[in-house]
């Protein structure tokens, strides 16, 4: 079996010499291909993402693209039993954290031979999202976009309450005596929230930043319950008891009501920029996540370009693959949508620098962490881990208590999730 | 020939009910035997093992899978007698005579056309703690949304608000089938207004109010879109309802082998549960 995919690959990676060769335009045969390529992007991102496509179907007029969308939620129970129903796509989108459930489930193929035809390293991306998108040694995404939190602050709401709207808190310090500040001025400038969007990402860049980690290496067990795990937690309560947040907080409310002008800071993700950039009389600005802990951290995750298995693998497909995963990543324009671009050269462009906000958030990917790689983890901390943070935040466990029992709870759901994938 | 002749009048329905319904079942159970990923080419049989963990206390499924069914029993024991007896109370109104009958009976029923989705979601907003309208109107900072109890008083409030008019509905049909020689008799015997509601409707909607009730629970007992959509299950997963964990550990986990077992679990209830309804009103029809 593997010897057989390892020919083909090879003969895929000749055939790409010989287009090489012909210069792109122009191809002996003229043979058309249709690549079917799905995603996730229903919201504003889905005509950015299309607009790339047709780009790279513009320099490329043998390939064209059918592009279907669907919510994430749904696509990730659509595409592998698609895909095992061989109705599959060729090539699709996802979050990297998604990465090694697909693989275990021989939804999505191992790219090795692909990047190393495309020539890709990691230096031609940010080491961090890099390794990410690799399974037990063996490459299955190519990563497109970042898309980390950082601190969104509301310039008008600063200057009401005698801040510098221009300059950010970066430290613990800063930021506590600035929502001291607000706080003096009856506003309530953090909003904690109690759900994975945004109290989740929160802790977990917390945790990070305080120097611990989700689990230990191999993911085979959970870490979370660390003292660093502990200390997150305690500080992001510690807003609510000083007061620089109100509590019961609902989801999304702390995201509205920093549209509103209720408070001044939120901790969200790059995929609010474009939600904050069309709103009316928002005066806003973005920033790295302040250093709280004792080193600079900010949870991340990645849109992936991945490739389908198929009951009869066409070389010739896969060469256009090849084509859309190297035009799309490459462009610059990505970033429009509210992302970082994956790839070095996109992101040191003229027109990425030119985006503010987005270039904000970039001077943090050095520091950006993604979750280990093992089958069924996110699932794991979403049933674990997220419940524990919302009992503490909302005060009805204690922080040690609550992150005790969900790490013990995890450990064994990972051990259940070994046995089953076979890791 | 006539050995054939009630299998052919049985054909139609046992063909799509052996497909649709018991066929599926059959599947299921057997799925509930084997650690069942449908995306995996292993699928190990295992024996009882998924409803063994799902009776181990303390264990990573027990616990969240009893938290669910509680959240499915508070819901279900607080809804149905809400949703019996305020649509008879609104029935009974709506079958007196009175100027505009019509367009209070069209009020009433309105919320029930609405969507799961369009309902939760308006009413996520009503009533959010920090941003939401009532809050605003009534100028206190209830959580209605993210803490017990109030989560429940949200859910509860507005799926009584949402379908109390379906059941009136049914119970006004029951109404208008009384005969209404029934009530002349009793008027005869010298019985007032309470005492015909006692002697002569209500062991008239008999019949009526078991199909509600029956109804009201597993449509209950089924809660999924409103705390799916309204509160995410929140504050921490105590309103997660039973189908919402199932759905998460099947389709989310790909772990339709457990999944099966804790479907199985609860349809054991249900079936329980809808007995003893029917149990209920038989014995009082024959007393």
């Amino acid at each position: 079996m593997r010897e057989t995919r390892r020919e083909f690959l090879a003969a895929a990676a000749g055939a790409a010499l010989v287009l090489a060769g012909c210069g792109g335009s122009s191809r002996s045969d003229g043979a058309q291909v249709t690549l079917d390529f799905w995603n996730g992007f229903t919201g504003g991102d889905g005509p950015q993402m299309l607009a790339l496509v047709q780009a790279v179907e513009k320099e490329h007029p043998e390939i064209r693209v059918r592009m279907v969308t669907a919510r994430w939620e749904d696509f990730y129970t659509k595409l592998p039993a698609a895909v095992a129903s061989g109705e599959g796509p060729d090539v699709a989108l996802m979050h990297v954290d998604q990465i090694p459930t697909n693989a275990a489930h021989r939804t999505i193929m191992p790219l090795d031979d692909l990047v190393r035809d495309l020539d890709l390293q990691e230096d031609d991306f940010a080491a961090p999202v890099w390794r990410a998108g690799a399974v037990d040694g063996r490459r299955y995404g190519v990563p497109l976009d970042m898309h980390p939190i950082g601190l969104y602050a509301n310039q008008q709401v600063l200057s009401e309450a005698g801040l510098d709207p221009e300059s950010l808190p970066t430290t613990r310090d800063e930021y506590e005596s600035a929502l001291e500040e607000l706080k003096g001025k009856g506003v309530q400038g953090h909003w904690v929230t109690p759900f994975f969007f945004t109290g989740g990402h929160q802790f977990m860049s917390l945790l990070w930043q305080f120097g611990g980690d989700l689990t230990d290496p191999e993911a085979t067990r959970a870490t979370w319950n660390s003292d660093a795990g502990v200390e997150a937690l305690e500080w992001m309560r510690s807003l609510i008891a000083k007061g620089y947040s109100p509590r019961n907080v609902g989801q999304d409310a702390d995201s509205i009501a920093f549209k509103n002008g209720q408070n001044a800071f939120i901790w969200n993700g790059a995929w609010a920029i474009g939600d904050y950039g069309s709103t009316e009389g928002l005066e806003w600005t973005l920033a790295p996540l302040p250093k709280i802990g004792s080193v600079a951290a900010a949870w991340s995750n990645s849109h992936n370009f991945t490739v389908m298995r198929q009951p009869t693998p066409d070389p010739q497909r896969l060469e256009a693959v090849k084509v859309l995963i190297d035009g799309v990543t490459r462009s610059p324009a990505w970033a429009e949508a509210g992302q970082i671009p994956a790839r070095r050269s996109a992101r040191e462009s003229e027109a990425f620098r030119k985006l503010e906000a987005q270039s904000a958030l970039a001077r943090q990917v050095p520091d950006l962490r993604f979750a280990a790689a093992a089958p069924g983890l996110s699932d794991v901390r979403e049933s674990t881990l997220d419940i524990a943070v919302a009992q503490a935040i909302n005060g009805s466990r204690p922080v040690r208590e609550a992150l005790d029992d969900s790490a013990r709870r995890a450990n064994e759901l990972l051990a259940l999730n070994r046995e089953k994938y076979g890791t | 020939m006539k050995r054939a002749t009630p299998w052919l009048f049985l054909a139609p329905y046992l063909l799509l009910f052996s497909a649709f319904v018991a066929a599926p079942v059959l599947y299921g159970l057997w799925m509930s035997l084997h650690n069942w990923d449908q995306f995996l080419p292993e699928k190990p049989f295992i024996g009882l093992e998924n409803y063994a963990n799902l009776f181990t206390p303390g264990s990573a499924k027990a616990g969240p899978f009893w938290d669910a069914m509680l959240a499915t029993g508070i819901f279900t024991l607080f809804s149905v007698p809400l949703l019996v007896v305020l649509p008879l109370g609104v029935a009974l109104l709506l079958n007196r005579r009175f100027k505009g009958r019509a367009v209070f009976r069209a009020i009433y029923f309105a919320p029930y056309v609405l969507g799961v989705v369009v309902v939760s979601m308006v009413f996520r907003f009503v009533l959010d703690p920090n941003i939401g309208a009532l809050n605003h109107l009534l100028g206190t900072t209830t959580p209605w949304t993210t803490a017990l109890p109030w989560a429940w008083v949200s859910l509860i409030g507005m799926t009584v608000w949402w379908t109390l008019g379906f059941n009136a509905v049914i119970y006004l049909a029951g109404l208008q089938d009384i005969d209404r020689s029934l009530y002349d008799a009793a008027a005869v015997d010298g019985a007032g207004r309470w005492q015909q509601f006692w002697n002569v409707t209500l062991p008239s909607l008999r019949p009526v109010t078991v199909f509600v009730v029956t109804v009201t629970i597993l449509a209950s007992a089924n809660l999924f879109g409103q705390s799916y959509l309204m509160t995410q299950g929140a504050p921490e997963e105590r309103t997660r309802s039973a189908i919402m964990f199932i759905a998460e550990e099947g389709f989310q986990d790909f772990n339709l082998g457990s999944a099966a077992a804790m479907s199985y679990v609860l349809a054991m209830f249900l079936m329980a549960l809808s007995a003893g309804v029917f149990f209920f009103f038989r014995k009082r029809g024959a007393a």
